[in-house]
């Protein structure tokens, strides 16, 4: 008896990210729980630009790629003329906390009933490890070589507990790829997610932390383990909002 | 019997399953690569498989099957 195969929902290109790239991990997460929910027909995805460009390619059902940032907005007009589809958004750091944080924070306002899947390696890594919105202070990228500084470069922005402070979110959390039980949580976190949009209760977003092995110049192993013990401290896993339990604002 | 099978073409060899395995049944080769240049994961101590897809469940590429 197979306990474990690769999803339907996902094609058979070989997916080029990295070696230890977890981005793998999550397109594999969000695959298996539109699956599991059954809405693999009603299912419109949007890719970003980042290093997930390619998510087209990756998941067996209908994408629309986006304009570098703009997926929450191309995810509204899908939804709003698709009420009965079910869209969901893939965007990276750079995408959506740094060039497309106005329709970021403009779709969770209006409590659009969209998902958004937002991958945070805290590093710009398509375009060669640069300085993201989120890198750590004191973590080293191309455009701040001796570690960021926050009198130069300001604080990493935490985009769960800003849009926490919105009305109109339902569902906002943050988890981890650093090993098997964080992973575990992570399809939990992503599946609750799009539930609620099937469901018809608005907003949700799942930010999830992704190691960059390549651009953190680290191995696999060893970023995993750095992301498990510096990048939880700056970024605090947990629920920020769950209107169905009542928590968060 | 548990065992895995390991798709050696998509293997990227980044070692995270080797991590993952609570009973050491998976290592990267040493010699072996595939078309890609990636020294493969390779199973060393299969008899050990419990079944418990952890490595499944860590592998970022879904090289891996796992039956029981």
């Amino acid at each position: 008896m197979k306990v474990f195969e690769k999803t339907k929902m996902l094609t058979d290109a070989h997916l080029h990210y990295c070696p230890g790239c977890t981005h793998g991990i999550v397109h594999r997460l969000v695959a298996e729980s539109i699956e599991e929910l059954g809405l693999q027909e009603k299912c419109v995805g949007i890719a970003p630009v980042g290093c997930a460009v390619f998510a087209y390619d990756y998941f067996n059902c209908d994408m629309q790629e986006a304009a570098h940032g703009r997926a929450p907005a191309v995810a509204t007009g899908i939804k709003r003329t698709h009420p009965d589809s079910l869209v969901f958004v893939y965007q990276g750091d750079g995408d959506l906390a740094s060039i497309g944080m106005a329709e970021t924070v403009h779709a969770a306002a209006r409590g659009e009933n969209i998902t958004i899947i937002f991958i945070n390696n805290s590093i710009y890594g398509m375009t060669g490890g640069q300085m993201a919105p989120t890198t750590l202070i004191g973590q080293r990228a191309t455009t701040c070589q001796s570690g960021r500084d926050p009198a130069v470069n300001g604080y990493p922005i935490r985009i769960c507990e800003l849009l926490a402070t919105l009305d109109a979110p339902y569902y906002i959390e943050r988890v981890s790829t650093q090993d098997v039980r964080h992973v575990l949580a992570a399809k939990k976190a992503i599946k609750k997610a799009l539930q609620n949009q099937a469901e018809g209760k608005g907003y949700s977003f799942v930010e999830v932390l992704v190691s960059c092995p390549t651009n953190w110049h680290m191995k696999p192993v060893e970023a995993l383990r750095f992301m498990g013990e510096e990048c939880t401290k700056t970024f605090p896993l947990g629920v920020y909002r769950d209107k169905s339990k009542g928590e968060g604002k | 019997m548990a065992s895995i099978t390991i798709d050696e073409t998509v293997c990227k060899g980044c070692g995270l399953c080797a991590e993952a395995c609570p009973k050491k049944v998976i290592a990267l080769s040493e010699h072996r690569m595939n078309a890609n240049g990636y020294f493969v994961a390779e199973k060393v101590a299969p008899q050990n498989c419990i079944g418990c897809a952890f490595c499944a469940i860590m592998c970022p590429d879904c090289a891996i099957t796992v039956e029981k």
